[in-house]
């Protein structure tokens, strides 16, 4: 079928605000009588409250001031567990955890005031690593430090050691990474007398944020409305911290009867919201001479700081992409999230994967020089391919052809000839050497196993008094196109021009929960949603008689406006449902864990300097098979995004800890990518239509943060002729890697 | 003494204007100041007594787009539009001082405004455009 919108580089629909400075962003708003909020946080990491104090020379009787005594429902931010305190109330468990909050007319006397508010404690010991945390002697939370652990289990795995021609093991770890968004986060709240509170915020999830509030306020769902306003970036970290900003923005409207806004500054947000969960994972591979895979064990451990919020779904993530893109026919994956003393981490894109995928990608690596093949061989030979099976023994039904799109990819970058030369060059005496690294990977898309049924997705597509089409849900625009894509999926649907296609207000009290903006899952799953209701509004038109088969855009908007002139209004609602043959036991972990998995094969291009230690990225390629691509322009701007992500990840963004406190909360001193620093990134699609996804699309938003760290790493190593197994890889790690003698991987041939 | 970007956003309502960092190491709080590019975060107002400020809001609205605005459009050099108020105001700058940049020069001129959304290449290519739209115009 030919489509008219979709597939076409449609222009963002926000986007003329957005270049003209009108788009209003959550500081960019204020209301009448407002008071600015703050937040008194912990200055140590675990400890028991003993009392506050209020110092001099602050007028104290002017605030509003609040309390975890002050919570009229449950002291929760509601997520998975029930861990999270909204306010610490007797004990804290990390640095920068909420305490006390202020507010007051003037913004420029609260930082005086934070500082005179003094908070006693008893200290209590603390842990700050994976190693500590797994060795048991300080007990942090529950009985193990233990939030979540998960066993993946296919086939025989002990009984493949013994018959392996070769085994290689390997560890390999990751670091914290912070989203930087380039607004930072912040809310308004306002509580009328009515008792109807409003949460405006720059947030992912209204309706998160709407069971949170609902739980710690106590009031009605009716009495709690959530409304998005434009956000300024998010990639996860406006997943699970709105529900806590907005809290307590609710907190000081409700005790105050005023509006009141929070707005963090770069550096409260640095140190005080959620960041990518390091981790390390450890691998031990079976695998014949001629580099079949036979069995792998692989053990996963995320540091998921002092609350759970997030890390059971991050981990389950983490598990299930372990394997990589590669048929095991035995596999055991043991993982666990892990309590430690730092603010607890969440969601970034990726969400667990790029750890596991990491870990698997450079492990490839390592096989391949066990072995003496070159790493695209021993890719090649293992590639999961139709009819096999993945770790969770869901079979591959799509045509996919790894292969095809591993040598596209390598083609594309002229992986061959480069590798030789670079061979070649590199044996000499100078002191910039090249290399080239591949990373072949998948993503799932939408939510785990059985994860979408459970969030019974429902979105409308209604008409305006204008005849124009409106959809309704609660997925939100914070960069990625969300408004686009979606008015693109509606306006191919009901046969009209895409202007005629507007938003509805991301307001959780006039849209319904089309589930959270996540996991890759807005156009697949929510576009297929729209794409039906919009069909459905379709169908009631043309058999209310005032359209007709064949209509023009001009028709279709007299004929809306003459319905809803006469009806009142229309509105065609769609709800989820699982494609057929899904199946998923969330006891076993087995079964058809995604929907559908987009593939990728990213190639990167480096110079290593020896005497700087400085790595420069040369040129990448990106080749994805992510379904039909519905917008190239935002199809391409995703990938290159992700992938400028994962070159941060990789080389440049390094949290440092002290004592549980991100050390470097500042911009001049973790240090993201700039327009200089960024290669060309050649971005290619290979489509191979979804039949369950709107018009055909999988899931594109995480998958580009998945490759690069593995293939920048591959290509450093190969350069360089040593192992670098952890990012992110900085200079000075470099330079003391190089140092020192490092282990080599364990190979036992037998 | 307060800064010229809270001045632009609170006294005068310009929020186009955008605060990253309050740093100086953003430059989502970009604007011209007398014609040279400043962070408005760190200009004390007094700085800028008597001085011609030009913002995102004086490059062109709606059917009076500035060409960096249109080729930003239609690129995709915007996403979720935070730093994009600060890139249009630097990119409006390069070309004035360089009306046919190549790719280093857009590089060089870009490389104190942060974007966590794109990675760049549309912005770059965006700029690129930018020329091509400006000179068809005089044409
Ligand atoms: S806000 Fe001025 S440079 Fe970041
Ligand atoms: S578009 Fe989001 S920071 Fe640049």
């Amino acid at each position: 079928m030919q489509e008219k919108i979709v597939g076409k580089a449609a222009v963002r629909k926000e986007g003329l605000g957005k270049v003209c400075g009108r788009a209003q962003y959550i500081d960019d708003i204020s209301l009448p009588e407002m008071l600015h909020g703050a937040t008194v946080r912990s200055s140590i990491a675990r400890g028991r409250i003993l009392g506050i104090e209020f110092g001099p020379g602050i007028p104290w009787n002017e605030f509003v001031i609040v309390t975890a005594t002050d919570i009229p429902g449950e002291n929760e931010i509601a997520l998975i567990n029930h861990d999270w305190p909204c306010l610490a109330r007797e004990f804290v468990n990390h640095p920068e955890e909420p305490i006390l909050l202020l507010a007051h007319a003037d913004r420029h006397l609260l930082p005086k005031a934070v500082a005179a508010v003094r908070v006693q404690y008893e200290e209590m010991p603390a842990i700050f690593t994976i190693e500590e945390s797994e060795r048991g002697e300080t007990i942090v939370w529950g009985t193990d430090n233990v939030f979540k652990s998960f066993l993946l289990e296919k086939d025989d795995v002990d009984a493949a050691w013994a018959t392996a021609d070769v085994i290689v093991e390997g560890e390999y770890t990751t670091g914290a990474q912070e989203h930087l968004y380039i607004e930072n986060n912040g809310a308004i709240a306002a509580y009328s007398r009515e008792g109807q509170l409003t949460v405006w915020g720059s947030l992912q999830c209204p309706f998160y944020v709407h069971k949170s509030l609902v739980k710690l306020t106590g009031l009605s769902e009716e009495k709690v409305r959530i409304v998005q306003v434009e956000t300024g970036g998010a990639f996860g970290g406006k997943e699970d911290y709105p529900s806590m900003i907005g809290a307590h923005a609710a907190l000081l409207a409700m005790k105050s009867g005023r509006p009141v806004k929070i707005v963090y500054d770069r550096a409260e947000d640095m140190a005080a919201t959620t960041k990518r969960h390091p981790s390390r994972i450890r691998h031990r591979t079976a695998v014949t001479r001629d580099g079949r895979l036979q069995a792998a064990e692989i053990e996963i451990a995320l540091d998921g700081g002092a609350y759970s919020t997030l890390s059971p779904t991050v981990l389950s993530r983490s598990t299930i992409h372990a394997g990589g893109p590669y048929f095991w026919p035995n596999i055991r994956v043991k993982s666990k999230a892990l309590a430690t003393n730092c603010p607890p981490h969440g969601a970034f894109r990726g969400f667990g994967a790029p750890q596991s995928l990491f870990a698997v990608e450079r492990h490839m690596d390592h096989i391949a020089e066990a072995l003496g093949l070159p790493p695209e061989e021993v890719r090649r030979r293992n590639f999961l391919k139709p009819g096999l099976t993945t770790a969770t023994g869901q079979e591959i039904r799509e045509a996919l052809d790894l292969e095809k799109l591993m040598e596209r990819a390598l083609a594309e970058s002229d992986y061959y000839a480069k590798r030789k030369r670079f061979d070649r060059v590199n044996a000499g005496a100078g002191t910039k050497k090249k290399g080239i690294g591949l990373a072949t990977f998948l993503h799932g898309s939408g939510f785990t196993g059985s994860g979408e049924r459970y969030l019974n997705s429902l979105v409308a597509v209604d008409l305006t008094a204008e005849g124009r089409a409106r959809v309704l849900v609660s997925s939100t625009e914070f960069g990625q196109g969300t408004n686009t894509i979606l008015c693109q999926i509606a306006a191919e649907s009901l046969g009209v021009d895409y202007d005629l296609v507007e938003m509805g207000p991301p307001d959780t009290s006039v849209v319904p929960n089309s589930g959270p903006t996540v996991a890759s899952r807005t156009s697949m799953v929510v576009g297929k949603l729209v794409q039906s209701a919009a069909h459905g509004l379709k169908q009631t038109l043309l058999a209310s008689g005032l359209l007709a088969e064949g209509y023009t855009s001009a028709e279709f908007v007299a004929a809306a406006r003459t319905y809803v002139a006469q009806h009142g209004s229309l509105r065609a609602e769609s709800r989820y449902q699982a494609p057929p043959g899904v199946h998923w036991d969330d006891r076993t972990y087995r079964g058809e864990a995604y929907a559908a998995y987009a593939w990728a094969v990213y190639v990167a291009e480096v110079t290593v300097d020896l005497t700087t230690c400085g790595v420069t990225i040369d040129d990448f390629v990106a080749m994805q098979e992510a379904g039909r691509v519905l917008n190239p322009v935002l199809a391409t701007g995703q990938i290159e995004g992700g992938v400028a992500q994962g070159i941060g990840w990789a080389l440049y963004e390094k949290v440092v800890w002290n004592r549980g406190r991100m050390a470097n909360n500042q911009m001049t001193n973790y240090i993201i990518p700039t327009t200089q620093d960024i290669p060309p990134i050649r971005v290619f699609f290979a489509e191979l239509p979804f039949g369950h996804g709107a018009y055909g699309a999988k899931g594109i938003g995480e998958l580009p943060m998945d490759g690069p760290a593995p293939a920048i790493l591959n290509a450093v190593s190969h350069a360089t002729g040593k192992q670098f197994d952890a990012v992110p890889l900085l200079p000075e790690d470099m330079f003391l890697r190089m140092a020192v003698r490092q282990p080599e991987p364990a190979v036992v041939a037998l | 003494m307060a800064r010229l970007l809270d001045v632009l956003r609170r006294d005068l309502q310009l929020t186009g204007t955008k605060e990253g960092c309050g740093e100086g190491e953003c430059g989502a709080c970009s604007v011209l100041l007398n014609g040279d590019l400043v962070n408005s975060c760190l200009i004390p107002v007094a700085q800028a007594d008597g001085a011609e400020i030009e913002t995102v809001e004086g490059l062109g609205c709606d059917d009076r787009l500035h060409a960096i605005q249109r080729a930003f459009l239609s690129c995709g050099g915007g996403q979720c539009g935070m730093c994009t108020p600060g890139m249009l105001v630097a990119s409006a700058h390069l070309l004035r001082k360089n009306p046919r940049p190549d790719l280093e020069a857009i590089r060089e001129g870009l490389n104190g405004n942060l974007c966590r959304c794109t990675g760049y290449m549309r912005i770059l290519e965006a700029v690129e455009r930018a020329v091509t739209i400006a000179g068809e115009e005089r044409s």
